[in-house]
């Protein structure tokens, strides 16, 4: 608690110190780096050579190697980039990286197509570091940000820029703030446990020596609810993330799958006191608003739309799980789903044009996107590779992260939102399933 | 002298006299108590036989009642295992009761009716293909079924607890539709 206040205070300092004195007019230019409808077919040539230290003494130096291959790698996360390896590199970055000094043609000429400079200065386990993003054929700075605090906060420091460029590049703040959060069997039960976008800092979240199931994160990220047998049977905990205070829906029956209204402290569950297996919408407290399905067979997995006007869900009601969209408004259902005999785990894309879920023929499950108007036949983006479970968003829509028996156990993986660069997340000991990828913004 | 005389007439008198009768006397008294004896011997004996018999025959009824109670706690035993012990199944993605099920069910309810201070849990499972959530409902709709039949059969509701497990708890981990058949299953538990 008192580290996590201590590491808020210092991102404040770090936020109000992270000055936007280098951005250059150009900034403001619409960059056509990146085609948003189809942006993981020619990923983009960058080059990120070692920072420079400033003092060169060996500590500054460590850190200078550490944090340039971390934003590699973070860069390399994203899908969108495709890492120019220093081998290559025809500059010496300890005298070409001033910004006067660039040569740009000694990057263009290696395929770079974008140059990240950094400079990195250590004093009293306080850093400041100075990074730029330049456009080598234009040989223009696309952004810089100058970062100051300590040695401990250099990964939120190097996450931020990473945010900042994919801001530039897509308008979009990208997946470098959240959190995935998921289910792991690692301490010999089911729990629930969180790690950042990457798959760094795993923590356990829930100890029952019972089943957790299921997390769901409200959209401002400050609650969990999820599904958990600690009193014997399956029922719902609304959970706040800070003080760990929240509620518990335990009717008779079961009390699974939540989903959380977007903007709003409510949520989607499905209950089966009345004997059938029905969605109801609950207040953030656990209190019954009313029902949103009434119809004989299983309904359950709700996922709503950005907007929360819809929302999808499974239904048994035509003879086999398929995926529904129902209209919140007019109540209206239309069926989304008709290829395949078993479609579950829907997830609404947070662009709001596409529902990902799992869909299973031969004893597998394998991850399909599907337009939600259903015009388009479904993309299929797991092929032979295990079964393929709970597909969840990243907040800016462009990756995927889902469970995998590809490896035996079962695993959390991540891909792009069209289906390549599929790579494990984590590996824990035991299973991890059931990934649910956090908002984009987390400010608790 | 004369006196003398007497005395010795007397003892030649009175001692056989006295022989006489303690050998009369003797043999008398001799006779009696050999007869009293072996009378009281047989009697006793008798009564220790019988003691035995009877003995043998609270023994024999104990052990008779014992076995009794026995075989009788053995049934119960082997019932209420059998209720513990059978478990219904189902097909892939369905809840509906086979014939066969229904036959299991029409069993437990009688043991229900036999039993009636017990309540029990009806715990619905599901093969580990298909997803979680959706399991968890099969397995809820799966424990529901067997429930409403037992209702229909005359048990009273409040004796009956659902629990789905979902895919939570396989009876046989392997990865085979022998295992995957002998999971889509309702256990009974007594609670």
């Amino acid at each position: 608690m008192l580290n996590k206040s201590l590491i808020k205070i210092i991102f404040i300092c770090l936020i109000a110190t992270a000055s936007f004195f280098i951005d250059s007019a150009h900034c403001q230019t619409e960059y056509d780096y990146i085609d948003i409808n189809n942006p993981f077919t020619r990923k983009i040539p960058i080059a990120v050579p070692v920072f420079k230290s400033m003092s060169g003494s060996e500590g500054e130096k460590f850190l200078s190697q550490e944090a340039s291959n971390l934003l590699s790698r973070s860069l390399e996360f994203t899908g969108y980039f495709k890492i120019i390896d220093r081998d290559a590199y025809l500059a010496d970055p300890e005298t070409d990286i001033i910004v006067s000094n660039i040569n740009f043609k000694n990057w263009t000429g290696i395929g770079a197509e974008l140059l990240i400079t950094g400079s990195l200065f250590l004093k009293d386990n306080v850093i400041e570091m100075e990074l730029r993003l330049y456009d080598t054929f234009k040989g223009s700075l696309i952004v810089g940000k100058r970062y100051k605090g300590v040695v401990n906060n250099q990964r939120k420091m190097i996450h931020r820029f990473c945010g900042e460029i994919i801001y530039k590049l897509t308008g979009n703040r990208g997946i470098f703030d959240s959190r995935i959060a998921f289910v792991s069997t690692t301490s010999g039960n089911k729990n629930i446990y969180l790690c950042e976008f990457d798959g760094h800092n795993s923590e356990q979240l829930t100890y029952d020596k019972s089943i957790t199931l299921s997390p769901a994160w409200s959209s401002d990220a400050k609650w969990i609810a999820y599904t958990s047998y600690s009193k014997g049977k399956p029922d719902l905990y609304i959970k706040n993330l800070k003080d760990k205070h929240g509620a518990v829906v335990a009717k008779k029956g079961i009390n699974i799958s939540p989903a959380w209204v977007p903007g709003k402290f409510q949520l989607a569950a499905t209950l089966s006191f009345s004997g059938d297996q029905e969605i109801y919408l609950l207040t953030g407290k656990g209190e019954i608003v009313k029902n949103l399905t009434n119809n004989w067979g299983i309904d359950v997995s709700p996922t709503f739309s950005p907007d929360g006007n819809k929302m999808a869900f499974v239904s048994s009601r035509s003879g086999s799980p398929q995926i529904y969209i129902m209209d919140l408004d007019s109540g209206q259902v239309k069926r989304l789903t008709f290829q395949g005999t078993y479609n579950t785990c829907p997830s609404w894309s947070p662009r709001g044009d596409k529902i990902a879920y799992s869909g299973m023929g031969n004893g597998q499950g394998n991850i399909y996107t599907i337009d939600v108007e259903g015009e388009f036949p479904a993309l299929q983006l797991t092929h032979n590779s295990g079964n393929n479970e709970s597909p969840t968003w990243s907040p800016d829509g462009s990756l995927i992260a889902f469970s995998s028996t590809r490896e035996g156990p079962s695993r959390v993986y991540v891909m792009t939102a069209y289906g390549t660069d599929q790579r494990r997340l984590l590996a824990l000991p035991g299973e991890q399933t059931d990934p649910e990828w956090s908002p984009g913004v987390i400010d608790n | 002298m004369k006196k003398k005389l007497w005395i010795c007439v007397a003892l030649l008198l009175v001692i056989p006299g006295l022989l006489f009768v303690t050998s009369c006397a003797k043999k008398v008294v001799k006779v009696d108590t050999t007869q009293e004896d072996e009378a009281a011997k047989l009697a006793a004996e008798k009564a220790r036989q019988e003691e035995i018999a009877r003995q043998l025959d609270r023994q024999r009824a104990i052990d008779e009642e014992n076995l009794q109670k026995e075989a009788a706690s053995r049934e119960i035993i082997a019932a209420r295992n059998l209720f513990m012990n059978e478990n219904i199944y189902f097909d892939f993605d369905m809840s509906n009761l086979k014939p066969e099920s229904q036959e299991v069910l029409k069993r437990k309810a009688e043991w229900l009716r036999n039993n009636p201070g017990e309540s029990i849990i009806v715990e619905g499972h599901c093969d580990e293909r298909g997803t979680n959530e959706y399991n968890l409902a099969l397995g809820d709709r799966r424990a529901q079924s067997a429930k409403n039949f037992l209702i229909d059969l005359g048990i009273a509701e409040s004796r009956l607890t659902t629990i789905s497990y979902g895919e939570e708890r396989p009876a046989d981990p392997r990865q085979n539709e022998d295992a995957w058949s002998k999971n889509r299953r309702d256990q009974f538990v007594i609670e």
